[in-house]
């Protein structure tokens, strides 16, 4: 690790080091907002470093991943609608519906390439929006309202802002050291090295197809995570969490953030959820300067918020 | 079985699947010509409706509305053209997803400052308010003009991609891009006028549905989606399977809305065929591209000589 040899590595150091104290933070300034806005950040940043993983690595452009937000959050919806609260249950079945949904939606994506698996993941994430949107027993577009957070033994206990947040905290985490490790073990240099010459890998008698689809199904329920999370953490769902632009808003932050690092994705859903928030409060039209943004970040600016912390770091070690 | 409302429901399907293959026409051209994903290009049917609905309050002719709106939308796809899209044919897919959603943010918002939060209703002309009756059955006049437009549209578009020069570069092009170019032709004019008649038709599109449902932001958003299923589903850069496939969409989806509860009522419980129908229905557009993808990915109507 050269987490603290470099420019960036100690940014992130500082950045990680602020977000295990950040509640006390909040609290010693008076402003619990603040919190509420970090746990969001965190939440999507789960899913965009599950979205990183297949498409900053993998080369998948997958623009139905809000789909698995929405699939954990209705894990724990639907259960507590029946009064079933327990926090293991709603883990264990976000877990598994999104995994059985992403095998078989991914087996039939990953036979396609480029634009065809793009469309195609929009496809079937807009098949689960329908479904949800036409459920009137879970309340259709209305959305569902869970009123109690998910049950856990005493000292894992999700109720009150502080443990949620260090539930959040601590699944990122736990994906992110998850994802690391996955990328530097032999399975992550299949992924890669498929993005970049699937071929190769071919002739070299490695089954591509499988690493491919079993590290989509991994991202899935990662993703799926997140949406248990913000199931419990606005405690209302709604099909509106996971339509198509929730999915492009996503690879907007993975984008920003820079892809393929592992801690780029998180740096940008921070970055845009702050942006957002800060917009939002000057002007009702922020949603310009958000695509004003994002037309000049691909149009000019490549490696996203990461690269430019990259950029430091080169200027130092060329001298 | 009511006879009148299966007719009613096929000229809807009918009217949907048109209005699907106007939009999915410019995008599956853009698509197979430039090799460019434009998410946005449901703005192109949104800024349409605004346009066409601002003229018809200023002078109070529908006629001048679609004119100087075709006009508008053309001009705007051409700027689009010219300053964003053409820096990026050469880039991979997902820099096009991510401008063209930054420009569906961008249309978006310049729409809300410009005509505000509300939606705009365009009113139509007396003439067009009424209903036609055939025998029993009674159909709204407007709705028999959206059939015929598209139709009319259709034509057109036949007429001008294989009788004309400008038609056969742009079949050319579909099929190899490259060859066209090395043949000396002025590829950028091609892509800026291809680009700009595709606006073109989204935006007929979206005027032609906003009398009916009014213009409002974002409207553009949901439809498109179907539209890109109707191009995988036509073959990407075939204007013939747009055709096709738009019409067997639309006839898909509205049938499989107003009749899946009954079909499925002859093999399980009614109860529960009335909760299954309308998820099963709202899938069934998906479920239709996810089974050519598997067995023909190449679309069921894919241009001729296409890799």
């Amino acid at each position: 690790m050269q987490l603290l040899s470099t420019r960036r590595g100690l940014f992130y150091t500082a950045l990680l080091v602020f977000l295990a104290i950040a509640p006390w933070v909040f609290q010693w300034i008076d402003q619990p907002f603040y919190l509420d806005l970090l746990s969001r950040a965190l939440i999507l940043g789960i899913a965009a470093v599950s979205l990183n993983l297949i498409l900053g690595y993998g080369g998948m452009v997958s623009l139905g991943h809000a789909a698995y937000i929405g699939i954990g959050a209705y894990c724990v919806g639907i259960p507590a609608y029946y009064d079933f609260y327990s926090g293991w249950l709603h883990i264990g079945l976000a877990l598994s519906v999104s995994a059985v949904f992403a095998l078989i939606t991914g087996a039939i994506c990953l036979r396609t390439k480029g634009v065809y698996f793009i469309m195609i993941t929009m496809a079937f994430s807009q098949m689960v929006y329908y479904t949800f949107l036409s459920l009137e027993e879970y309340g259709a577009d209305d959305g569902l309202v869970i009123y109690l957070r998910s049950e856990f033994p005493t000292w894992l206990s999700m109720d009150g802002a502080f443990s949620l947040y260090y539930w959040i905290l601590g699944v990122l985490l736990l994906s992110l050291y998850f994802v690391h490790r996955l990328i530097h073990a032999r399975f992550g240099r299949v992924i890669v090295g498929a993005k970049f010459n699937e071929l190769r890998l071919q002739s070299l008698g490695v089954n591509t197809y499988r690493y491919r689809l079993t590290c989509y199904v991994i991202s899935a329920m990662i993703c799926s995570l997140a949406g248990v999370l913000l199931g419990n953490f606005t405690s209302f769902i709604s099909p509106e969490m996971m339509g198509w632009t929730r999915s492009g808003e996503l690879i907007f932050m993975v984008i920003m953030g820079g892809v393929s690092t592992v801690l780029g994705p998180l740096l940008g859903t921070i970055s845009f959820v702050l942006l957002e928030e800060w917009l939002a409060a000057i002007t009702v039209y922020w949603h310009l300067i958000f695509g004003v943004l994002l037309v000049v970040l691909v149009l000019y600016g490549k490696g996203g918020l990461d690269g430019l912390l990259g950029l430091m770091d080169r200027g130092k070690k060329s001298s | 079985m009511d006879w009148n409302l299966l007719i009613t429901q096929l000229m809807n399907g009918l009217q949907l699947g048109l209005l699907l293959f106007l939009l999915a026409s410019g995008l599956t051209l853009i698509f197979g010509i430039m090799d460019f994903i434009n998410l946005s290009h449901g703005s192109f049917y949104m800024v349409g409706a605004y346009f066409c609905g601002t003229i018809v309050a200023k002078t109070g002719s529908f006629v001048l509305g679609i004119l100087f709106g075709l006009v508008g939308v053309f001009i705007v796809g051409a700027l689009v053209e010219w300053f964003i899209a053409r820096k990026l044919y050469r880039s991979d897919h997902l820099d096009h997803v991510l401008v063209t959603f930054g420009l569906i943010l961008i249309f978006d918002t310049l729409v809300h400052m410009i005509w505000g939060a509300s939606g705009m209703a365009i009113p139509l002309p007396d003439v067009l308010n009424g209903q036609v009756s055939i025998g029993t059955l009674v159909l709204p006049t407007y709705r028999l003009l959206i059939i015929a437009a598209g139709l009319g549209v259709a034509a057109f578009l036949y007429v001008l991609v294989t009788r004309t020069r400008l038609g056969m570069l742009i079949r050319a092009g579909a099929s190899n891009r490259t060859m066209v170019e090395a043949l000396g032709v002025n590829i950028n004019r091609l892509f800026l006028i291809v680009f700009a008649i595709g606006a073109s038709m989204a935006g007929l599109a979206g005027m032609l549905i906003a009398p009916i449902t009014e213009a409002s932001i974002g409207m553009g958003n949901d439809i498109i989606i179907i539209a890109f299923v109707v191009v995988i589903v036509g073959g990407i850069g075939s204007v013939k399977g747009a055709f096709y496939a738009g019409l067997i969409i639309g006839l898909i989806d509205t049938l499989s809305r107003s009749y899946l509860d009954d079909v499925l009522a002859l093999s399980i419980p009614i109860e529960y065929a009335e909760t299954a129908a309308p998820a099963i229905s709202a899938m069934m557009v998906y479920i239709l591209m996810a089974v050519v993808l598997a067995f023909r990915p190449q679309g069921l109507f894919p241009p001729a000589g296409a890799r």
